[in-house]
Protein backbone atom coordinates (compact mmCIF):
# COMPACT_ATOMS: atom_id res chain seq x y z
CA UNK A 1 0.00 0.00 0.00
CA UNK A 2 2.73 2.43 1.01
CA UNK A 3 4.55 1.51 -2.18
CA UNK A 4 1.47 2.39 -4.26
CA UNK A 5 1.17 5.73 -2.51
CA UNK A 6 4.89 6.27 -3.11
CA UNK A 7 4.42 5.56 -6.81
CA UNK A 8 1.72 8.24 -6.91
CA UNK A 9 3.56 10.66 -4.61
CA UNK A 10 3.54 13.54 -7.08
CA UNK A 11 -0.18 13.20 -7.60
CA UNK A 12 -0.73 13.30 -3.86
CA UNK A 13 1.56 16.30 -3.65
CA UNK A 14 -0.84 18.03 -6.06
CA UNK A 15 -3.84 16.82 -4.14
CA UNK A 16 -2.46 17.91 -0.77
CA UNK A 17 -3.35 21.64 -0.91
CA UNK A 18 -6.85 20.77 -2.12
CA UNK A 19 -7.43 18.24 0.66
CA UNK A 20 -6.06 20.78 3.13
CA UNK A 21 -8.43 23.39 1.73
CA UNK A 22 -11.47 21.16 2.20
CA UNK A 23 -10.31 20.12 5.67
CA UNK A 24 -9.88 23.71 6.80
CA UNK A 25 -12.72 25.53 5.04
CA UNK A 26 -15.35 22.80 4.94
CA UNK A 27 -14.66 20.16 7.59
CA UNK A 28 -13.52 22.54 10.32
CA UNK A 29 -16.85 24.47 10.14
CA UNK A 30 -18.68 21.12 10.28
CA UNK A 31 -16.77 20.41 13.50
CA UNK A 32 -17.68 23.96 14.54
CA UNK A 33 -21.35 22.94 14.41
CA UNK A 34 -20.74 21.54 17.90
CA UNK A 35 -21.21 25.08 19.17
CA UNK A 36 -24.94 24.64 18.51
CA UNK A 37 -24.95 22.22 21.46
CA UNK A 38 -22.94 24.55 23.70
CA UNK A 39 -23.16 27.94 25.33
CA UNK A 40 -20.33 29.05 23.12
CA UNK A 41 -17.94 31.71 24.41
CA UNK A 42 -15.52 33.19 21.90
CA UNK A 43 -12.65 33.37 24.40
CA UNK A 44 -13.07 29.76 25.52
CA UNK A 45 -13.53 28.30 22.04
CA UNK A 46 -15.28 25.03 21.28
CA UNK A 47 -13.04 22.95 23.49
CA UNK A 48 -13.60 25.16 26.53
CA UNK A 49 -17.27 26.06 26.19
CA UNK A 50 -19.92 24.30 28.22
CA UNK A 51 -22.16 21.71 26.57
CA UNK A 52 -25.88 22.32 27.06
CA UNK A 53 -27.35 19.56 24.93
CA UNK A 54 -30.46 20.50 22.98
CA UNK A 55 -31.17 23.72 24.87
CA UNK A 56 -30.96 25.94 21.80
CA UNK A 57 -33.09 23.62 19.71
CA UNK A 58 -35.77 23.63 22.40
CA UNK A 59 -35.58 27.42 22.45
CA UNK A 60 -35.95 27.40 18.67
CA UNK A 61 -39.37 25.79 18.77
CA UNK A 62 -40.67 27.11 22.08
CA UNK A 63 -39.49 30.71 21.53
CA UNK A 64 -41.55 33.39 19.85
CA UNK A 65 -39.25 34.21 16.98
CA UNK A 66 -38.12 31.18 15.05
CA UNK A 67 -41.45 29.57 14.16
CA UNK A 68 -42.78 32.62 12.23
CA UNK A 69 -39.41 32.82 10.44
CA UNK A 70 -39.63 29.15 9.50
CA UNK A 71 -43.19 29.72 8.27
CA UNK A 72 -42.11 32.69 6.13
CA UNK A 73 -39.27 30.63 4.68
CA UNK A 74 -41.49 27.71 3.75
CA UNK A 75 -44.23 29.90 2.26
CA UNK A 76 -41.85 32.04 0.19
CA UNK A 77 -39.88 29.02 -1.01
CA UNK A 78 -43.01 27.03 -1.83
CA UNK A 79 -44.23 29.86 -4.05
CA UNK A 80 -40.78 30.27 -5.59
CA UNK A 81 -40.76 26.58 -6.49
CA UNK A 82 -44.38 26.62 -7.65
CA UNK A 83 -43.73 29.44 -10.12
CA UNK A 84 -39.96 29.31 -10.51
CA UNK A 85 -39.71 25.65 -11.41
CA UNK A 86 -42.13 25.53 -14.37
CA UNK A 87 -41.21 29.02 -15.64
CA UNK A 88 -37.95 28.05 -17.40
CA UNK A 89 -39.63 24.97 -18.88
CA UNK A 90 -42.38 27.15 -20.33
CA UNK A 91 -39.81 29.68 -21.54
CA UNK A 92 -37.78 26.96 -23.24
CA UNK A 93 -40.91 25.62 -24.94
CA UNK A 94 -41.79 29.13 -26.12
CA UNK A 95 -38.29 29.91 -27.38
CA UNK A 96 -38.30 26.59 -29.22
CA UNK A 97 -41.36 27.71 -31.16
CA UNK A 98 -39.66 30.87 -32.46
CA UNK A 99 -38.72 30.51 -36.11
CA UNK A 100 -36.71 33.72 -36.51
CA UNK A 101 -33.13 33.14 -35.28
CA UNK A 102 -32.52 36.87 -34.78
CA UNK A 103 -35.51 37.32 -32.48
CA UNK A 104 -34.58 34.16 -30.63
CA UNK A 105 -31.02 35.34 -29.99
CA UNK A 106 -32.07 38.81 -28.82
CA UNK A 107 -34.70 37.47 -26.43
CA UNK A 108 -32.27 34.93 -24.99
CA UNK A 109 -29.48 37.45 -24.54
CA UNK A 110 -31.81 39.88 -22.78
CA UNK A 111 -33.25 37.13 -20.60
CA UNK A 112 -29.76 36.17 -19.35
CA UNK A 113 -28.93 39.69 -18.17
CA UNK A 114 -30.44 39.61 -14.63
CA UNK A 115 -28.63 36.32 -13.98
CA UNK A 116 -25.27 38.07 -14.28
CA UNK A 117 -26.10 40.96 -11.96
CA UNK A 118 -25.84 40.86 -8.18
CA UNK A 119 -28.90 41.20 -5.97
CA UNK A 120 -27.53 44.54 -4.82
CA UNK A 121 -27.70 45.89 -8.36
CA UNK A 122 -31.01 44.15 -8.97
CA UNK A 123 -32.58 45.41 -5.75
CA UNK A 124 -31.57 48.94 -6.76
CA UNK A 125 -33.32 48.38 -10.08
CA UNK A 126 -36.37 46.78 -8.44
CA UNK A 127 -36.72 49.57 -5.87
CA UNK A 128 -36.60 52.15 -8.67
CA UNK A 129 -38.93 50.23 -11.00
CA UNK A 130 -41.53 49.72 -8.27
CA UNK A 131 -41.33 53.31 -7.06
CA UNK A 132 -44.79 54.68 -6.24
CA UNK A 133 -44.19 57.84 -8.30
CA UNK A 134 -42.00 56.71 -11.22
CA UNK A 135 -42.50 52.97 -11.52
CA UNK A 136 -44.27 51.92 -14.72
CA UNK A 137 -46.66 49.55 -12.89
CA UNK A 138 -47.77 52.27 -10.48
CA UNK A 139 -48.18 54.81 -13.27
CA UNK A 140 -50.45 52.38 -15.10
CA UNK A 141 -52.40 51.80 -11.87
CA UNK A 142 -52.83 55.54 -11.38
CA UNK A 143 -53.88 56.10 -14.99
CA UNK A 144 -56.56 53.48 -14.37
CA UNK A 145 -57.74 55.53 -11.41
CA UNK A 146 -56.33 53.18 -8.78
CA UNK A 147 -54.11 54.02 -5.86
CA UNK A 148 -50.36 53.45 -6.27
CA UNK A 149 -48.99 50.50 -4.29
CA UNK A 150 -45.83 50.72 -2.20
CA UNK A 151 -44.97 47.13 -3.17
CA UNK A 152 -41.79 46.80 -1.13
CA UNK A 153 -43.29 48.17 2.08
CA UNK A 154 -46.67 46.46 1.89
CA UNK A 155 -47.02 43.19 3.78
CA UNK A 156 -49.62 42.00 1.26
CA UNK A 157 -47.28 42.49 -1.66
CA UNK A 158 -43.78 41.82 -0.37
CA UNK A 159 -43.78 38.05 -0.90
CA UNK A 160 -45.20 38.52 -4.38
CA UNK A 161 -42.29 40.85 -5.14
CA UNK A 162 -39.79 38.28 -3.81
CA UNK A 163 -41.28 35.44 -5.84
CA UNK A 164 -41.69 37.38 -9.08
CA UNK A 165 -38.24 39.01 -8.99
CA UNK A 166 -36.63 35.63 -8.25
CA UNK A 167 -38.39 34.08 -11.23
CA UNK A 168 -37.49 37.13 -13.33
CA UNK A 169 -33.78 36.86 -12.43
CA UNK A 170 -33.40 33.14 -13.08
CA UNK A 171 -35.88 32.14 -15.76
CA UNK A 172 -33.71 32.98 -18.78
CA UNK A 173 -30.58 31.22 -17.65
CA UNK A 174 -32.39 28.21 -16.20
CA UNK A 175 -34.12 27.66 -19.54
CA UNK A 176 -30.78 26.77 -21.15
CA UNK A 177 -30.75 23.23 -19.83
CA UNK A 178 -34.26 22.54 -21.12
CA UNK A 179 -33.46 24.09 -24.49
CA UNK A 180 -30.51 21.73 -24.78
CA UNK A 181 -32.76 18.79 -23.94
CA UNK A 182 -35.25 19.94 -26.58
CA UNK A 183 -32.48 20.27 -29.15
CA UNK A 184 -31.70 16.60 -28.62
CA UNK A 185 -35.18 15.42 -29.64
CA UNK A 186 -35.30 13.38 -32.82
CA UNK A 187 -36.77 15.56 -35.60
CA UNK A 188 -38.45 12.52 -37.18
CA UNK A 189 -41.07 12.57 -34.46
CA UNK A 190 -42.17 16.07 -35.40
CA UNK A 191 -42.25 15.15 -39.06
CA UNK A 192 -44.41 12.12 -38.36
CA UNK A 193 -46.73 14.30 -36.31
CA UNK A 194 -46.94 16.79 -39.16
CA UNK A 195 -47.97 14.04 -41.55
CA UNK A 196 -50.74 13.21 -39.12
CA UNK A 197 -51.82 16.85 -39.27
CA UNK A 198 -51.13 17.70 -35.63
CA UNK A 199 -51.04 21.38 -34.58
CA UNK A 200 -48.10 23.11 -32.93
CA UNK A 201 -49.62 23.25 -29.46
CA UNK A 202 -50.31 19.50 -29.53
CA UNK A 203 -46.78 18.77 -30.75
CA UNK A 204 -45.45 20.72 -27.80
CA UNK A 205 -47.66 18.79 -25.42
CA UNK A 206 -47.38 15.28 -26.84
CA UNK A 207 -43.78 15.21 -28.13
CA UNK A 208 -41.58 17.91 -26.62
CA UNK A 209 -42.77 17.74 -23.02
CA UNK A 210 -42.55 13.93 -22.61
CA UNK A 211 -39.14 13.95 -24.32
CA UNK A 212 -37.64 16.33 -21.75
CA UNK A 213 -39.34 14.65 -18.76
CA UNK A 214 -36.12 12.92 -17.54
CA UNK A 215 -34.34 16.28 -17.36
CA UNK A 216 -37.30 17.71 -15.45
CA UNK A 217 -37.11 14.88 -12.88
CA UNK A 218 -33.40 15.49 -12.32
CA UNK A 219 -34.01 19.21 -11.90
CA UNK A 220 -36.74 18.46 -9.33
CA UNK A 221 -34.21 16.53 -7.25
CA UNK A 222 -31.53 19.19 -7.60
CA UNK A 223 -33.88 22.01 -6.60
CA UNK A 224 -35.71 20.18 -3.80
CA UNK A 225 -33.31 21.54 -1.18
CA UNK A 226 -34.51 25.03 -2.00
CA UNK A 227 -37.74 24.44 -0.08
CA UNK A 228 -35.70 25.33 3.03
CA UNK A 229 -32.64 27.07 1.54
CA UNK A 230 -33.71 30.66 1.07
CA UNK A 231 -31.97 33.28 -1.03
CA UNK A 232 -30.14 35.47 1.49
CA UNK A 233 -28.75 37.85 -1.15
CA UNK A 234 -32.19 38.66 -2.49
CA UNK A 235 -34.15 38.92 0.72
CA UNK A 236 -31.51 40.75 2.75
CA UNK A 237 -31.31 43.46 0.11
CA UNK A 238 -35.06 43.91 -0.31
CA UNK A 239 -36.15 43.42 3.30
CA UNK A 240 -37.10 46.46 5.39
CA UNK A 241 -38.70 47.10 8.76
CA UNK A 242 -42.21 47.45 7.28
CA UNK A 243 -42.30 43.91 5.94
CA UNK A 244 -40.02 41.93 8.24
CA UNK A 245 -43.09 40.15 9.66
CA UNK A 246 -43.68 38.46 6.30
CA UNK A 247 -40.18 38.55 4.80
CA UNK A 248 -37.74 37.58 7.56
CA UNK A 249 -36.44 34.11 6.64
CA UNK A 250 -34.01 31.61 8.15
CA UNK A 251 -30.85 33.04 6.59
CA UNK A 252 -31.63 36.67 7.41
CA UNK A 253 -32.65 35.58 10.91
CA UNK A 254 -29.41 33.61 11.35
CA UNK A 255 -27.47 36.68 10.28
CA UNK A 256 -29.21 39.07 12.63
CA UNK A 257 -29.06 36.67 15.59
CA UNK A 258 -25.54 35.39 15.00
CA UNK A 259 -23.58 38.27 13.53
CA UNK A 260 -25.50 41.37 14.61
CA UNK A 261 -26.58 40.17 18.10
CA UNK A 262 -23.71 37.69 18.56
CA UNK A 263 -25.92 34.85 19.88
CA UNK A 264 -23.47 32.44 18.27
CA UNK A 265 -24.74 29.14 19.63
CA UNK A 266 -28.39 29.92 19.00
CA UNK A 267 -27.68 31.07 15.43
CA UNK A 268 -25.52 28.00 14.81
CA UNK A 269 -28.46 25.87 15.94
CA UNK A 270 -30.71 27.67 13.45
CA UNK A 271 -28.16 27.04 10.71
CA UNK A 272 -27.75 23.38 11.63
CA UNK A 273 -31.51 22.86 11.60
CA UNK A 274 -31.65 24.37 8.11
CA UNK A 275 -28.77 22.29 6.74
CA UNK A 276 -30.19 19.04 8.08
CA UNK A 277 -33.62 19.88 6.69
CA UNK A 278 -32.12 20.66 3.27
CA UNK A 279 -30.21 17.39 3.25
CA UNK A 280 -33.35 15.46 4.17
CA UNK A 281 -35.26 17.23 1.37
CA UNK A 282 -32.68 16.31 -1.28
CA UNK A 283 -32.35 12.71 -0.10
CA UNK A 284 -36.10 12.16 0.00
CA UNK A 285 -36.60 13.72 -3.44
CA UNK A 286 -33.89 11.39 -4.74
CA UNK A 287 -35.54 8.43 -2.99
CA UNK A 288 -38.95 9.22 -4.46
CA UNK A 289 -37.46 9.69 -7.92
CA UNK A 290 -35.78 6.30 -7.63
CA UNK A 291 -39.08 4.67 -6.74
CA UNK A 292 -40.86 6.08 -9.77
CA UNK A 293 -38.21 6.45 -12.46
CA UNK A 294 -34.59 5.74 -13.30
CA UNK A 295 -33.52 9.36 -13.19
CA UNK A 296 -31.62 10.04 -9.99
CA UNK A 297 -28.53 11.95 -9.04
CA UNK A 298 -27.23 9.58 -6.38
CA UNK B 1 -56.92 22.56 -42.78
CA UNK B 2 -57.59 26.26 -42.93
CA UNK B 3 -58.87 26.17 -39.36
CA UNK B 4 -55.66 24.51 -38.20
CA UNK B 5 -53.45 27.07 -39.88
CA UNK B 6 -55.47 29.79 -38.15
CA UNK B 7 -54.90 28.22 -34.73
CA UNK B 8 -51.18 27.83 -35.48
CA UNK B 9 -50.94 31.48 -36.40
CA UNK B 10 -52.69 32.48 -33.18
CA UNK B 11 -50.27 30.23 -31.30
CA UNK B 12 -47.31 31.88 -33.00
CA UNK B 13 -48.62 35.31 -32.13
CA UNK B 14 -49.01 34.34 -28.47
CA UNK B 15 -45.45 33.00 -28.37
CA UNK B 16 -43.96 36.21 -29.78
CA UNK B 17 -46.10 38.35 -27.50
CA UNK B 18 -45.12 36.46 -24.33
CA UNK B 19 -41.42 36.51 -25.18
CA UNK B 20 -41.47 40.20 -26.04
CA UNK B 21 -43.26 40.80 -22.75
CA UNK B 22 -40.51 39.04 -20.82
CA UNK B 23 -37.82 41.02 -22.63
CA UNK B 24 -39.65 44.26 -21.82
CA UNK B 25 -39.72 43.48 -18.09
CA UNK B 26 -35.93 43.51 -18.25
CA UNK B 27 -35.36 46.32 -20.76
CA UNK B 28 -37.81 48.87 -19.33
CA UNK B 29 -36.36 48.97 -15.79
CA UNK B 30 -32.88 49.27 -17.30
CA UNK B 31 -34.02 52.22 -19.41
CA UNK B 32 -35.54 53.82 -16.33
CA UNK B 33 -32.32 53.43 -14.34
CA UNK B 34 -30.28 54.93 -17.17
CA UNK B 35 -32.73 57.80 -17.63
CA UNK B 36 -32.84 58.72 -13.94
CA UNK B 37 -29.05 58.60 -13.75
CA UNK B 38 -28.72 61.39 -16.33
CA UNK B 39 -31.76 63.48 -15.36
CA UNK B 40 -31.88 66.75 -13.41
CA UNK B 41 -33.81 66.83 -10.13
CA UNK B 42 -36.89 68.52 -11.60
CA UNK B 43 -37.30 65.72 -14.14
CA UNK B 44 -36.64 62.98 -11.58
CA UNK B 45 -39.43 64.27 -9.34
CA UNK B 46 -41.95 64.74 -12.15
CA UNK B 47 -44.85 62.28 -12.27
CA UNK B 48 -44.86 59.87 -15.19
CA UNK B 49 -42.71 57.41 -17.10
CA UNK B 50 -38.96 58.00 -17.09
CA UNK B 51 -37.85 55.70 -19.87
CA UNK B 52 -36.16 58.15 -22.24
CA UNK B 53 -34.13 61.15 -21.03
CA UNK B 54 -35.79 64.49 -21.77
CA UNK B 55 -33.10 66.66 -20.20
CA UNK B 56 -29.51 65.89 -19.31
CA UNK B 57 -27.62 66.55 -16.11
CA UNK B 58 -24.54 64.51 -15.33
CA UNK B 59 -24.08 65.76 -11.78
CA UNK B 60 -25.05 62.27 -10.53
CA UNK B 61 -22.03 60.76 -12.26
CA UNK B 62 -19.84 63.64 -11.08
CA UNK B 63 -20.85 62.92 -7.47
CA UNK B 64 -20.18 59.22 -7.90
CA UNK B 65 -16.73 59.77 -9.36
CA UNK B 66 -15.90 62.13 -6.51
CA UNK B 67 -16.51 59.39 -3.99
CA UNK B 68 -13.20 57.93 -2.91
CA UNK B 69 -14.92 54.68 -1.90
CA UNK B 70 -16.12 53.99 -5.44
CA UNK B 71 -12.52 53.98 -6.65
CA UNK B 72 -11.19 51.88 -3.77
CA UNK B 73 -14.20 49.59 -4.21
CA UNK B 74 -13.42 49.13 -7.91
CA UNK B 75 -9.80 48.41 -7.08
CA UNK B 76 -10.66 45.90 -4.34
CA UNK B 77 -13.17 44.13 -6.57
CA UNK B 78 -10.61 43.89 -9.38
CA UNK B 79 -7.97 42.54 -6.99
CA UNK B 80 -10.25 39.92 -5.50
CA UNK B 81 -11.57 38.90 -8.91
CA UNK B 82 -8.11 38.39 -10.41
CA UNK B 83 -6.58 36.81 -7.31
CA UNK B 84 -9.64 34.70 -6.47
CA UNK B 85 -10.11 33.42 -10.01
CA UNK B 86 -6.43 32.48 -10.32
CA UNK B 87 -6.50 30.57 -7.04
CA UNK B 88 -9.71 28.81 -8.10
CA UNK B 89 -8.29 27.67 -11.43
CA UNK B 90 -5.03 26.40 -9.96
CA UNK B 91 -6.63 24.65 -7.00
CA UNK B 92 -9.43 23.11 -9.06
CA UNK B 93 -6.93 21.69 -11.52
CA UNK B 94 -4.62 20.45 -8.73
CA UNK B 95 -7.55 18.51 -7.28
CA UNK B 96 -9.09 17.33 -10.52
CA UNK B 97 -6.01 15.92 -12.26
CA UNK B 98 -4.92 13.36 -9.63
CA UNK B 99 -8.52 12.30 -9.06
CA UNK B 100 -8.94 11.67 -12.80
CA UNK B 101 -6.30 8.91 -12.58
CA UNK B 102 -8.12 5.62 -12.29
CA UNK B 103 -5.16 3.88 -10.65
CA UNK B 104 -4.83 6.43 -7.85
CA UNK B 105 -4.79 4.59 -4.48
CA UNK B 106 -8.08 5.05 -2.60
CA UNK B 107 -9.42 7.24 -5.37
CA UNK B 108 -13.02 6.72 -4.24
CA UNK B 109 -12.20 7.79 -0.70
CA UNK B 110 -10.41 10.98 -1.75
CA UNK B 111 -13.19 11.84 -4.18
CA UNK B 112 -15.79 11.18 -1.50
CA UNK B 113 -13.90 13.38 0.95
CA UNK B 114 -14.48 16.28 -1.43
CA UNK B 115 -17.96 15.35 -2.69
CA UNK B 116 -19.37 15.04 0.83
CA UNK B 117 -19.00 18.80 1.31
CA UNK B 118 -21.59 19.32 -1.42
CA UNK B 119 -24.27 17.82 0.78
CA UNK B 120 -23.49 19.24 4.16
CA UNK B 121 -21.86 22.39 5.45
CA UNK B 122 -21.24 23.96 8.81
CA UNK B 123 -23.28 27.05 8.09
CA UNK B 124 -22.75 30.75 8.51
CA UNK B 125 -21.71 31.01 12.14
CA UNK B 126 -19.05 28.25 12.25
CA UNK B 127 -17.58 29.54 8.98
CA UNK B 128 -17.47 33.05 10.34
CA UNK B 129 -15.76 31.83 13.51
CA UNK B 130 -13.21 29.93 11.45
CA UNK B 131 -12.22 32.96 9.37
CA UNK B 132 -11.99 34.97 12.56
CA UNK B 133 -9.91 32.37 14.38
CA UNK B 134 -7.34 31.80 11.66
CA UNK B 135 -6.73 35.52 11.39
CA UNK B 136 -8.10 36.28 7.95
CA UNK B 137 -10.34 39.13 9.11
CA UNK B 138 -9.76 42.40 7.26
CA UNK B 139 -7.60 40.78 4.60
CA UNK B 140 -8.30 39.97 0.98
CA UNK B 141 -7.71 36.29 1.86
CA UNK B 142 -11.04 36.20 3.69
CA UNK B 143 -12.66 36.97 0.33
CA UNK B 144 -10.75 34.54 -1.89
CA UNK B 145 -9.95 31.51 0.27
CA UNK B 146 -13.22 30.30 1.86
CA UNK B 147 -14.91 29.72 -1.51
CA UNK B 148 -11.77 28.90 -3.48
CA UNK B 149 -12.79 25.45 -4.72
CA UNK B 150 -16.26 24.29 -5.60
CA UNK B 151 -16.58 20.51 -5.20
CA UNK B 152 -19.09 20.51 -8.04
CA UNK B 153 -16.75 22.29 -10.47
CA UNK B 154 -13.88 20.05 -9.40
CA UNK B 155 -15.94 16.99 -10.31
CA UNK B 156 -16.78 18.44 -13.71
CA UNK B 157 -13.12 19.18 -14.43
CA UNK B 158 -12.14 15.72 -13.17
CA UNK B 159 -14.65 14.09 -15.51
CA UNK B 160 -13.43 16.23 -18.38
CA UNK B 161 -9.78 15.30 -17.86
CA UNK B 162 -10.77 11.66 -17.32
CA UNK B 163 -12.48 11.63 -20.69
CA UNK B 164 -9.33 12.70 -22.55
CA UNK B 165 -7.89 9.73 -24.47
CA UNK B 166 -5.31 7.94 -22.34
CA UNK B 167 -3.31 7.02 -25.42
CA UNK B 168 -2.13 10.64 -25.64
CA UNK B 169 -0.27 10.40 -22.36
CA UNK B 170 0.96 6.88 -23.08
CA UNK B 171 2.41 7.71 -26.46
CA UNK B 172 4.14 10.78 -25.00
CA UNK B 173 5.63 8.52 -22.33
CA UNK B 174 6.91 6.11 -24.96
CA UNK B 175 8.52 9.05 -26.69
CA UNK B 176 10.41 9.68 -23.48
CA UNK B 177 8.47 12.65 -22.10
CA UNK B 178 8.53 12.98 -18.31
CA UNK B 179 5.45 13.52 -16.13
CA UNK B 180 5.93 17.24 -15.77
CA UNK B 181 6.27 17.65 -19.53
CA UNK B 182 3.12 15.58 -20.13
CA UNK B 183 1.20 17.61 -17.58
CA UNK B 184 2.34 20.97 -18.86
CA UNK B 185 2.34 20.31 -22.61
CA UNK B 186 -0.56 17.87 -23.01
CA UNK B 187 -3.00 17.79 -20.11
CA UNK B 188 -3.11 21.51 -19.29
CA UNK B 189 -3.58 22.72 -22.89
CA UNK B 190 -6.29 20.11 -23.51
CA UNK B 191 -8.08 21.14 -20.31
CA UNK B 192 -8.16 24.80 -21.30
CA UNK B 193 -11.80 24.89 -22.47
CA UNK B 194 -13.10 23.54 -19.15
CA UNK B 195 -10.71 25.67 -17.09
CA UNK B 196 -11.88 28.74 -19.00
CA UNK B 197 -15.45 27.91 -18.03
CA UNK B 198 -14.46 27.51 -14.38
CA UNK B 199 -12.63 30.85 -14.58
CA UNK B 200 -15.62 32.68 -16.07
CA UNK B 201 -17.99 31.44 -13.39
CA UNK B 202 -15.53 32.26 -10.63
CA UNK B 203 -14.89 35.72 -12.06
CA UNK B 204 -18.59 36.64 -12.21
CA UNK B 205 -19.10 35.32 -8.69
CA UNK B 206 -16.23 37.43 -7.40
CA UNK B 207 -17.38 40.52 -9.24
CA UNK B 208 -20.87 40.21 -7.72
CA UNK B 209 -19.87 39.07 -4.22
CA UNK B 210 -20.45 41.40 -1.28
CA UNK B 211 -21.62 39.44 1.76
CA UNK B 212 -18.16 38.18 2.66
CA UNK B 213 -16.86 41.72 2.43
CA UNK B 214 -19.62 42.84 4.80
CA UNK B 215 -18.83 40.01 7.23
CA UNK B 216 -15.08 40.00 7.26
CA UNK B 217 -13.87 43.46 6.25
CA UNK B 218 -14.24 46.28 8.76
CA UNK B 219 -12.34 49.09 7.05
CA UNK B 220 -14.32 50.91 4.39
CA UNK B 221 -11.34 51.42 2.11
CA UNK B 222 -10.88 47.65 1.84
CA UNK B 223 -14.50 46.93 0.91
CA UNK B 224 -15.64 45.78 -2.51
CA UNK B 225 -17.61 47.77 -5.05
CA UNK B 226 -20.91 45.94 -4.57
CA UNK B 227 -20.93 46.72 -0.87
CA UNK B 228 -20.13 50.38 -1.52
CA UNK B 229 -23.05 50.41 -3.97
CA UNK B 230 -25.26 48.81 -1.34
CA UNK B 231 -24.42 51.58 1.09
CA UNK B 232 -25.21 54.21 -1.51
CA UNK B 233 -28.48 52.86 -2.87
CA UNK B 234 -30.06 50.77 -0.14
CA UNK B 235 -28.93 52.24 3.13
CA UNK B 236 -28.41 55.80 2.01
CA UNK B 237 -26.00 55.88 4.95
CA UNK B 238 -22.66 54.35 5.84
CA UNK B 239 -24.04 51.64 8.12
CA UNK B 240 -24.01 48.27 6.38
CA UNK B 241 -25.78 46.36 9.14
CA UNK B 242 -29.23 47.88 8.65
CA UNK B 243 -31.58 46.84 5.89
CA UNK B 244 -33.73 49.67 4.73
CA UNK B 245 -35.14 49.42 1.23
CA UNK B 246 -38.23 51.37 2.27
CA UNK B 247 -36.26 53.93 4.25
CA UNK B 248 -34.15 54.57 1.20
CA UNK B 249 -37.28 55.19 -0.82
CA UNK B 250 -38.68 57.60 1.75
CA UNK B 251 -35.54 59.70 1.71
CA UNK B 252 -35.67 62.93 -0.28
CA UNK B 253 -34.98 61.92 -3.86
CA UNK B 254 -32.45 64.57 -4.76
CA UNK B 255 -29.79 61.88 -4.48
CA UNK B 256 -31.71 59.55 -6.80
CA UNK B 257 -29.71 60.45 -9.91
CA UNK B 258 -26.51 59.82 -7.98
CA UNK B 259 -27.76 56.44 -6.75
CA UNK B 260 -28.72 55.35 -10.24
CA UNK B 261 -25.39 56.61 -11.59
CA UNK B 262 -23.61 54.42 -9.02
CA UNK B 263 -25.76 51.51 -10.13
CA UNK B 264 -24.84 52.05 -13.79
CA UNK B 265 -21.14 52.36 -12.94
CA UNK B 266 -21.27 49.03 -11.07
CA UNK B 267 -23.14 47.01 -13.66
CA UNK B 268 -21.55 48.49 -16.78
CA UNK B 269 -18.55 46.12 -16.95
CA UNK B 270 -20.79 43.05 -16.73
CA UNK B 271 -23.27 44.43 -19.25
CA UNK B 272 -20.50 45.14 -21.74
CA UNK B 273 -18.89 41.75 -21.38
CA UNK B 274 -21.65 39.18 -20.94
CA UNK B 275 -23.23 39.28 -24.42
CA UNK B 276 -19.89 38.22 -25.88
CA UNK B 277 -19.19 35.53 -23.32
CA UNK B 278 -22.69 34.07 -23.05
CA UNK B 279 -21.95 31.07 -25.24
CA UNK B 280 -19.24 29.95 -22.80
CA UNK B 281 -21.64 30.28 -19.89
CA UNK B 282 -24.22 28.28 -21.81
CA UNK B 283 -21.60 25.58 -22.40
CA UNK B 284 -20.81 25.68 -18.69
CA UNK B 285 -24.35 24.96 -17.52
CA UNK B 286 -24.61 22.07 -19.93
CA UNK B 287 -21.35 20.54 -18.70
CA UNK B 288 -22.83 20.58 -15.22
CA UNK B 289 -25.86 18.67 -16.37
CA UNK B 290 -23.88 15.60 -17.38
CA UNK B 291 -24.29 12.93 -14.75
CA UNK B 292 -20.88 12.21 -13.20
Amino acid sequence: MIRRYYAYRYFFLMLLPVVAYFAVFHYAPIYGVLMAFQDFRVLKGISGSEFVGLKHFRELFSGLYFVPVLKNTLIINAYKLLFGFPAPIVLALLINEVMRPGFKRIVQTISYLPHFLSWIVLSGIVIEALSPSRGPINIVLMELGLKPVFFLADTHWFRTVLVSTAVWKNVGFSAIIYLAAIAGINADMYEAAEVDGIGRLQKMYYITLPAIAPVIVIMVILTSGSIINDDFDQIFNLLNANVSSVGDVISTYTYSEGIAKMNYSYAAAVGLFKNVAALVAVLSANFIARRFSDNTIL
Amino acid sequence: MKHRRMSDRLFSLTVYALLSGLALTIVLPMMQVLTISVSPLAVVNRYGFHLIPTAFDFSGYRQVFHKQTIWTGYENTLIRTVLGTSITIVMTFLGAYPLSKRQLPHRAFWTGFIVLTMFFSGGLIPSYMLVKNIGLMNTVWSLVLPGAVSAFMLLIVRNFIGSLPESLEESAKIDGANDVYILWKIVVPLSMPILATVALYAAVDHWNAWFDSMLYIRQEKKQVLQLILRKIIIDGTADPSTTGAADAMNAPTNSQAMKMAALVVTMLPIMCVYPFLQKYFVKGTLLGSVKG
